[in-house]
């Protein structure tokens, strides 16, 4: 099937329906392996100690943060040159899930930060830029339930995402940019990773089983939305609007 | 494999609210998705379709 027909809600919902059992098997296998490997296989760090541990889901959770923001606005995209439907549907879908990422990789950041840094919070450049991001996925989330309309609610959401793009990139390179407390970048850099293999595995499975994970949370959360649409449309028609 | 440490509370804390929030999202969508299914369905019984219910758009 040619992917283009999938943008068909009908025909995504039967696909969806098809590919989440796969989904969900796949991120379980992926995070029994990663939090095995993360957890009892990988040696502890010769400086932070076990505390390193925290990275195997905060690294994930910050990726996957600024990866559905990207998915957000390629969507946006989408809902303003094409105004498909389903790119509103995708767009509504993500931010909920974006902001629960973004708070968890916040949190375990946090977390990981006080034993290491001897501080939970920092007003660096990256921290407080991935705050702003999740301050924009609230705003998102709010605009969504402020505007009745959902055509209008979504070209105005699709408007502040695209604006609020501008801050991913910034979120990646502030580490380079400012001098932060944060450590710079560590695993796409030239030459190779700075991360011994040992623990760039586990992190690699559980990077994986995590995006799955996501996958399959988001392809849940857009075939709600979908149903929500026609429950809506069969509403107007009921009230004879 | 973890040691015993000083630092264990916060390894802990991490993976525990990571598991809550996931676990919290996870029954978020699946409750809404039960919610649309079956405002859809009493919808239908009491014979409503959609306009646009032929040309299969959402």
């Amino acid at each position: 099937m040619p992917i283009i027909d999938l943008a068909n809600p009908t025909r995504f919902l039967a696909f969806s329906g098809r590919v989440l059992p796969w989904l969900w098997a796949l991120a379980a296998i992926g995070l029994a392996v990663g939090l095995y490997l993360g957890l009892f296989v990988a040696p502890p760090d010769f400086k932070q100690g076990d505390t390193v541990r925290i990275m195997f889901i905060h690294v994930p959770f910050a990726w996957l943060s600024m990866a559905c923001y990207g998915t957000m606005a390629v969507a946006a995209l989408g809902t303003l040159v094409w105004r498909h439907p389903l790119a509103d549907v995708l767009q509504k879908s993500a931010a909920p899930i974006g902001a629960a990422f973004t708070f968890l990789a916040l949190v375990t950041g946090s977390l990981w930060g006080k034993p290491t840094w001897g501080t939970y919070w920092v007003w660096d450049a990256r921290l407080t830029s991935v705050l702003i991001l999740l301050l924009i996925y609230l705003g998102l989330i709010a605009l969504w339930q402020a505007v009745e309309d959902p055509g209008r609610a979504a070209r105005a959401a699709a408007i502040l995402t695209l604006v609020g793009a501008v801050n991913v990139p910034i979120i990646k390179f502030s580490v380079d940019w400012w001098n932060t407390l944060h450590q710079g970048e560590s695993i796409f850099v030239a030459g190779g990773p700075l991360i011994d293999p040992s623990m760039l595995w586990p992190l690699f499975v559980m990077a994986v089983g995590m995006t799955v994970l996501f996958a399959a949370l988001l392809l849940m959360a857009m075939r709600n939305e979908i149903l929500r649409r026609r429950v809506r449309a069969m509403q107007i028609v009921a009230a004879g609007g | 494999m973890i040691a015993p440490g000083t630092h264990d509370g916060f390894i802990i804390a991490a993976y525990v609210i990571a598991v809550v929030v996931l676990v919290g999202l996870f029954v978020w969508i699946v409750v809404d998705g039960r919610t649309q299914r079956r405002r859809l369905a009493e919808l239908e019984a009491r014979g409503v379709r959609r306009r646009s219910a032929g040309s299969s758009k959402a």
